[in-house]
Formats: C-alpha cells, structure tokens, sequence
C-alpha cells in the first residue's frame, strides 16, 4: 500500500484539533504552537500533492484510497484528486496556514477557536478529496457546523448570532435537499445496476434516465451552489462574511464556498450530465445575476467587509457561469477562478481585518492615509485588487480570460454584459482602495495605529506570492486543470 | 443450560443484582458508604452484559416457555441497551443527592430494566402486558422519587395517571385481539388481520395507542414534558431513551409479527403520526425556555424520525430504527446527565442558568456540544448516520413527502440546538463571574458522561459493528 497521503492531510487537522482540547486552557501560546505546526505540516504535504500531480497529470484520480466503512450498504472511505481538486487542496493549505499566522493574537479562549477552525479545515480538505457521495456529505456538514460556532462566538459582536445562525440554516437547507438527491441517485442506481454503493465512480457509469436526471438536477446542484453563494440564495454569504472574525472570513469566502461550487460540479453536473445540459440556461442567468448584480451592490457598500463580501458573490458567479457554460474553456476558468478567488480574497479580508483591528472602523468614508501607517497591509491590498479586476500578470487574468471565452462560445450578448462587471469591480476596488489607503489620516488616528507584526508580514506575503506566480506562470497550474477538466468533458459528452 | 434458562437469562440475573443490593444496603452502618451502591449496580450491571454476550447470545429465533417469549436477535439486542442504559443511570444517580445512597432507586431501576428486557422478547399478549406494566411501575415511583418537591410528586402522579389511561386502552386492544382471533400468541394471529378492514384498524389503533404513549408520540405525548421536568433529572433520561426504545421494540414485533398483512394501513398511520410528532415536537421545542422540557419536546421529535425508519417497512427501515435507538440512547443519556448535573449544581433547569457554562467547565460545555450537535444531526456524531439511515430507507419505499417533511424538521431541530448552545458557549455570567463559579461533578459522573459521549462519536465515525448488530436484531423479521 502507497503512503496515505491524502488521508494524513484530512485527518492531521482533526488529531490536532482534539490534542489542543486536550490541552490545557492557560497553556495559550504552546495550542498556538501545535496549530502553526500542523498547519504547516498540512501546508507542506498539499504542495508535496501538487507538485506530484503538476508532473504527471492525468485524467484519472491520484493518491486514491479506498477502505470500507459500511459494506452493507456500501459506503466506503474513498478519497483521491484530480486536476480540479487538487489545486483546491493546496488553496485550504495556504489559507489554514495563512488564518493561524493572522489569528495568532485571539485572547478569548484560542483553544477552542484553533480546535474549531481545524475540524473546519479537516471536513474542507475531506470534501475536495471525497469520492464516496455519502463521505463527502460527511465531510460536507463537519465544514458547516463549525462555521456556527466560529462566528457566533469570535464573530463581530452586532450582527454575529443572526448572521452565525442566518448561515448555518441556508448552508444545511442546501446540504439536506442534496442529500435526498443523492440517496435517490443510490437507490436509483441500485434499480438499474443491481449494485448498492455510494462510490462516484460508480454512480458515474449508472446510466439514469435522462428524465431522473432533469428532476434531480436542481436539488442536487442549487443545494450545493447555496454554499457556493449563487443568486438568489446569497443572502447569507455577505452577512456572514461581515460577521465573522477575520480568519474565519478567509476561510469562509476562501474556501468554504469553494466548496460549494466544487460539490455542485462534481455532483450535480458530474453525476448528472443530462441534468446539467438540460439547466444549463437556469444556472447561466441566475450566475449572470450574481455577476452583475453583485458587482453593483458592491459598489454602494460603506462597510469595507459587505464590498469585499458582494464582490465574493460577483466572483463566485463567474465560477457558476464558467460551470454553466459546459465548455472547456468556461470550466477551466472557472476552476482556476476558484483557487485565484480563494487567494484574493483572503488577502483581502485579512488586510480589511488588520485596518479594523487597529482603526476599530471598516467604514470606508471614516478611513483614510492609512498607506502611511500600514504600507504592507495597503501595497498588498492593492495587488489583490489588481487581481481581482483581472488584471493580465495576476492570477485574476488567467481565471477570468477563459471563463469569458466559454461564455462567448455559448453567447456572444452575454460575456459583454458580464463583462460590464470588470468595469464596476474596477471602479469599487479602487475606490477602496483611494478611500482607505490614500487621502488625508483623519485626525484621531494619528499615533494609534500600530504596524502589523511579522506573522501578518508572512501571511499576506504567502498570499501575494501565489497570486503573482499563477499570474506570471500560469503552465503551473492550467494543464493539469484541464486534465481534470477533460475527465468532466467526457462525461458530459459520453453521456 | 435449557433454552427456557437462556431466554431469560439477562432477566435472571437482573434479578439477582437487585435482591443482592437490597440485601447489601442495611449491612452498611456509615451513612457515607451507601454511595458505593452506585458502584456495585453499575458494574453488576454492565457483568450482566458481559455473561450475557457469552453464555446466552441467541444463534437463531426460537420459542421458550410455551410462547411466551421469543429468544431471538431481536429481544437480545434490546435487552443489552436497555441494560447498558440502566448502567449509565446508575453511574448518573451518584451524582444526584437525594437517589445515591437510597438502594431502593437502584432496585426500581433494576426492576424497570427487567420489564422492559421481557417487553422486547414477549410474543404473548398476557406476557406482552404484564411486561409493560413491570417496566411502567417501577417508574411511576422514581417519577415522584422525591417526596418533598411537589414537582416530583405530580410528575409521578401524571405519569401514573395518563400510564393507567393508556394501559387500559391498551388492554382493551389485546382483548379484542383475544376475542376476534381467540389466540393469545403473536404468532399464530399473524394472518389473521387482513388490510382495510374496520375492526383491524380499530384494534391496530388501540395498540398503538398503548405503546405510543410509552414512546410519547403526538398526540399521546401530554405526558412528557411535565414528567421530564418534575421527574429527578437522571430518571427523566432513562425514561427517554431506554423506555422508548422499549416502546419500538414491541412496536416493531407487533407489527412485522401480528399485523404483516395490514403494513398497507400501519404504514400511513405511523406515517401520520411521526408527521406530526416531528412537526408538533420541533415547533413547540421552538418555544421553550426550560431545558427538560425542550429535551422532552425534541425526544417527542425524535420518536417521529425514528418511527420514518418503521414507516418504509423494508429491511433496511428496520435497522435503521435499531441504530437510531442505539444512537439516540447514547445522545440523549449524555444530554440528560449533563443537565443532571448542571441543574445539581446552579439549581435551575432554565436556559438562561446556562450562561457561561462552557468558561465555567469547559468539558462539560464540549460534552453539550457533541450530545447536542448529535441531536441535531451533525456528523462526525452518531445522530447523523442514523438521520440519513432512517431518511434513506424511506426513500427506498418512495415515502418521499415524508421525507421532506423530516428534512423540514430537523432544519427548525438545528435552530433550538444551537440556539441552547449559544448560551452555553456566547453568553456570559452576569459580572463574567465564570472562573468563580466552577462546576464540580463527581467521578462515576464523568466516567458515565465520558462512555456515552465517545459512544456518540464512535457510532457516528464507526459504522460497521452497530449496523451487524442492528441487522442482527432484525434478521428474519420481515
């Protein structure tokens, strides 16, 4: 048997989240240490993937490990990735590694914040990596519950327990509709094959009918796009954003709603092509909606939090729409646009949440200068708002450029409408970024505003790197993307 | 031994346990060392599990005493949970002031053990009745254990009151039954009582009457949550979860032995009745600001998801109903002995009392967290397999609208479930007085809390071994 890699990775958060709760309370500083350090264990062992998939890249599965768990009904713990999931395995890297270094400076209770965050991160990497349907709802709600208990208790003290509970509620709505869907794909399956398994692998081979397909199609993918934040059912994703203590936000827009739009792909539209041919269109307009619309709302927002959480869902429906379109191009944008949007705007919350802890304010007409004080936090900030116009030498440019070829291949009208919102994105982002980081100190910060400590230094310069060299290199990432990418075009053509 | 001996072996030495402390008890002078009476039952207890599992674990279903009982997975499964319930109380009832060194708490709770182990193997209704009022009265008195709290006594009353209604519509039923088909036996009526047929569903109806009291379905539940929260709190959870499952234990040999050829009509009944049980328990947990009774209300739910697994009559419903009961067990005994305890020490059952309580006993509050999470269906936790079991074999069925009726309550579950944990990990203390005011518990408490909460863990990560044992219990039923 092959070293098991992948499992090491999943499992490493959760062993260390149960060693911190057994570690004692007043002990601060040592759980700080075991976090860091698993971490970056983690962190080291998803580029070690990467780097293993970047070399050979191919259309099947890798590092694949299969056990049973329940053979009775044939739930197994299968776990494997592909070109699409592991560049996402090394994005939960970054940001775990990333969010200790920012949450170094939690007082209240970090034994509990750390354990938290790593059952968060442990049921995030289960997820990318799951290829057993009823393991990766497994892994699917231990990323959801956390979440309640982060941000109700570290959130921001105005709106922490209706956001927490606003999005614990949508996220578990969706996961459950998904889930009846996917036992009806299982039970389906077993008709027509005589087999009982949860294996998608398996599933993918079972032959539904094309009208099963288009009835379960809709459950099964907007339950999972809930998490993915697509239009109309967003509404949590900016609350919940705004609430959350800042590495929770990273996490939150940078990975968790990864996740959603990656289980909507793999699920939804890997396990029911027909489905997803026949709601194309559906998913196309709501993911124009959440472009444009979001774009828009970003624009009139005041808190520094609500621009960057509507920009998230204007980004995010770029990924539905590249999805959408069923092209090769769209899904390979929007898979890059996933790990690129994952980066951004993780920077981007940490950065907000450096200014708010030392202005004590995100409200963007009541900042200003604060290049003067905090030089990093602003030079960095600004490179994610680069990215995040899509600048060409960013990693933004790489993502964003295919998904708008996918969507003039499918219709010319609509990549100039969604592209009216680089345009906005452009003009919001740099308003910020004037707002906030140039123009006149406002008086009663002179000589309160501290540097940031070196963690927050490394941490946003880890951010930095990957964005400028998937921007400048983009051959280390696109070709084993579209590896993964044909695996899902096969079974959209096969079908 | 004879297979007369084996059937009832558990029961036989159940018996034993409890004469054996009643005798130890006077022998005792110092006041202090009746404590231990928590010791010797709980580890009496869990040897009778152990010499169970060896020397009389059924190999196939068989007939004993002249049918009177059946010795078979079913009731061999039932009689170890109830029994490792009965242990856990035990170990809980240490911590409680007024039942630890009171022998007599110990032999009720023995005694109901044994009712309820004869409640799963009987397949006679005089047998069947008999059972049902061993296990009832022996709860009945430690409903009203403590005589000086008027709570106590009208949750011992009530519980007494409404057991007596319902035993005797249950009682009307099985004479019926004995007038229509004139036989006492489960198994020679099997084919007697065909579908759509009024006097079938009529006497169908005064059955689960009787035993949805015991497992407090709507509208059959008016008794739960005062009995919950007058009833000593450690009764109160044994009282829901062993004597619930109990309650599914006949429920399940009635209706897959006595009325096979009615699963037509017993399907939409029970289909019905967890409809609104799961709706009328969650919405009135909703509203509740007394711990006890939104446990009460929500094990009021949790007998509706529970029944969804018996509703689709296939095998895999049938398991799924074993492993929710072993999963719920597990839960709501944590669930109930952390309350236990808590009420013990700040002497309020109000959600409010729980402000700060994971600052003031961190692993108390991360026991909270599990058992609730698992209420709520959360992975990595017992509670969630054993959702997705019962809403899978459902499915299977095509009870699809059932199903969505389930999906529907457990999201208005997860709200009350985490609203109870925001008190318990956000709020704090008037003044943050936390560190002040720590919360002591004793160490058969923790031993029992720390079993049932790495239970919860390990039947929500480890699937296998609870899901042999449930098809174990199940082998050969449908």
């Amino acid at each position: 048997m092959q070293f098991p890699v992948i499992s090491i990775i999943v499992f490493a958060p959760l062993v260390a989240a149960i060693i911190m709760l057994l570690m004692k309370e007043e002990a601060k500083n040592e759980i700080r240490v075991v976090a860091l350090t698993t971490a970056v264990f983690d962190l080291i062992l998803s580029a070690w993937v990467y780097f293993q998939v970047y070399m050979n890249p191919t259309m099947e599965y890798q590092f694949v490990e299969k056990v049973d768990w329940l053979p009775a009904l044939g739930i197994s713990y299968h776990v494997g990735v592909d070109g699409i999931s592991t560049p996402l395995v090394l994005l939960t890297g970054i940001v775990m590694f990333t969010g200790v270094l920012i949450s170094w400076g939690i007082d209240d209770r970090p034994r509990e914040f750390f354990a938290f965050m790593f059952l968060l991160a442990g049921g995030v990497f289960g997820v990318f990596v799951s290829l057993d349907l009823f393991l990766l709802f497994f892994f699917y709600e231990i990323a959801v519950f956390p979440m309640y208990l982060l941000i109700s208790i570290w959130g921001w003290k105005v709106t922490r327990e209706y956001a927490a509970m606003k999005l614990t509620l949508y996220l578990f709505l969706g996961s459950v509709f998904a889930l009846v869907g996917a036992l009806a794909m299982y039970f389906t399956n077993y008709q027509l094959n005589g087999v009982l398994t949860f294996d998608m692998l398996e599933i993918e081979k079972a032959g539904f009918s094309a009208q099963f397909q288009y009835i379960w199609f809709l459950p099964v993918f907007f339950g999972f796009a809930i998490l993915g934040g697509i239009f109309p059912f967003h509404n949590w994703s900016p609350d919940g954003h705004v609430a959350a203590p800042t590495a929770v936000s990273m996490f939150h827009a940078g990975v968790l709603m990864k996740l959603g739009a990656f289980a909507a792909l793999r699920v939804g539209i890997m396990l029911l092509p027909e489905g997803a041919k026949q709601w194309a269109w559906l998913v196309f307009g709501f993911a124009m909606v959440n472009v444009v619309y979001g774009a828009f709302i970003a624009f009139i927002q005041k808190d520094m939090k609500y621009v960057i959480g509507f920009s998230s869902v204007s980004h995010m429906g770029l990924v539905a729409l590249g999805f959408s379109t069923l092209t090769a191009d769209g899904i390979t944008g929007a898979s890059l646009q996933m790990f690129s949007h994952g980066i951004m705007t993780a920077l981007f919350f940490a950065a907000t949440g450096m200014v708010y802890d030392r202005a004590h304010t995100r409200q963007i007409p009541e900042l200003g200068g604060m290049v003067k004080y905090l030089p990093w936090v602003a030079i960095t900030f600004i490179i994610g708002a680069l990215v995040s116009m899509g600048m060409p030498g960013f990693s933004g440019f790489v993502a964003e450029f295919p998904i708008f070829m996918g969507v003039w291949q499918v219709s010319p009208i609509a990549a100039i409408i969604a592209s009216i919102s680089i345009v906005i994105t452009a003009a919001y982002i740099l308003l910020v970024v004037r707002k906030v980081f140039y123009g006149e100190v406002p008086e009663h910060f002179e000589g309160h505003i501290t540097p940031i400590s070196i963690l927050d230094k490394i941490a946003l310069a880890t951010l930095v790197i990957f964005m400028v060299a998937l921007g400048t290199m983009p051959f280390l990432m696109v070709p084993m993307v579209q590896e993964g990418v044909n695996n899902v075009l096969r079974i959209l053509g096969g079908a | 031994m004879s297979l007369n001996l084996l059937a009832i072996f558990p029961e036989l030495l159940l018996l034993i346990l409890g004469v054996l402390l009643l005798v130890i008890d006077p022998f005792w002078k110092k006041e202090d060392r009746r404590v231990n009476l928590g010791w010797y039952s709980a580890g009496g207890l869990f040897a009778v599990i152990i010499l169970s599992l060896i020397f009389a674990r059924p190999t196939g279903s068989e007939s004993a005493f002249g049918g009177m009982i059946r010795y078979d997975g079913l009731a061999f499964v039932f009689k170890m949970l109830f029994i490792f319930a009965a242990a856990l109380t035990s170990l809980f009832f240490m911590d409680a002031e007024r039942l630890q060194n009171r022998a007599e708490a110990y032999l009720l709770l023995i005694a109901s053990t044994i009712g309820m182990s004869l409640m799963a193997s009987a397949t006679d209704l005089v047998m069947l009745y008999l059972a049902i009022e061993t296990t009832s009265i022996p709860m009945y008195v430690l409903s009203g254990f403590l005589l000086d709290d008027d709570r106590s006594t009208e949750a011992g009353f009530k519980y007494l009151l409404f057991g007596a209604l319902t035993s005797a519509t249950f009682l009307y039923g099985l004479s019926l039954i004995y007038g229509f088909s004139g036989t006492t036996q489960l198994e020679a009526m099997g084919g007697f009582f065909g579908t759509f047929n009024p006097v079938s569903l009529g006497v169908l109806f005064l059955l689960v009457v009787g035993v949805g009291f015991k497992i407090s379905l709507v509208p059959f539940h008016f008794w739960a949550p005062d009995v919950y929260q007058g009833a000593p709190t450690s009764v109160a959870g044994f009282l829901s979860t062993a004597s619930k499952a109990a309650g599914f234990a006949v429920l399940i040999r009635l209706l897959m032995i006595a009325f096979p050829q009615m699963a037509v009509d017993w399907q939409m009944l029970l289909a019905i009745l967890a409809t609104i049980s799961m709706t009328l328990g969650n919405l009135v947990a909703l509203a509740q600001t007394n711990i006890k009774r939104l446990l009460a209300y929500s094990s009021i739910a949790h007998a509706g998801y529970a029944l969804v697994g018996l509703v689709a009559n296939n095998e895999l419903g049938l398991n799924s109903v074993v492993y929710y009961l072993i999963a719920y067990m597990l839960t709501n005994l944590a669930a109930f002995a952390i309350v236990a305890a808590f009420g013990r020490v700040t002497g309020s059952d109000e959600l409010r009392a729980y402000d700060g309580m994971s600052r003031r006993s961190p692993y108390l509050g991360l026991a909270m967290l599990i058992a609730f999470l698992s209420l709520s269906g959360m992975p990595p936790f017992g509670g969630f397999i054993a959702k997705v079991l019962v809403f899978a074999a459902a499915i299977q069925d095509g009870w699809y609208w059932l199903v969505f009726v389930g999906i529907i309550n457990s999201i208005i579950g997860v709200y009350y479930y985490l609203t109870v944990l925001k008190y318990v990990y956000l709020y704090r203390m008037e003044g943050e007085v936390e560190k002040q005011n720590p919360i002591q518990v004793s160490r058969p408490f923790v031993l029992g809390l720390s079993i049932a909460t790495l239970g919860i863990i390990v039947v929500g990560v480890i699937f296998s071994p609870w899901f042999g044992l449930a098809e174990f219990a199940t082998k050969g039923l449908l």
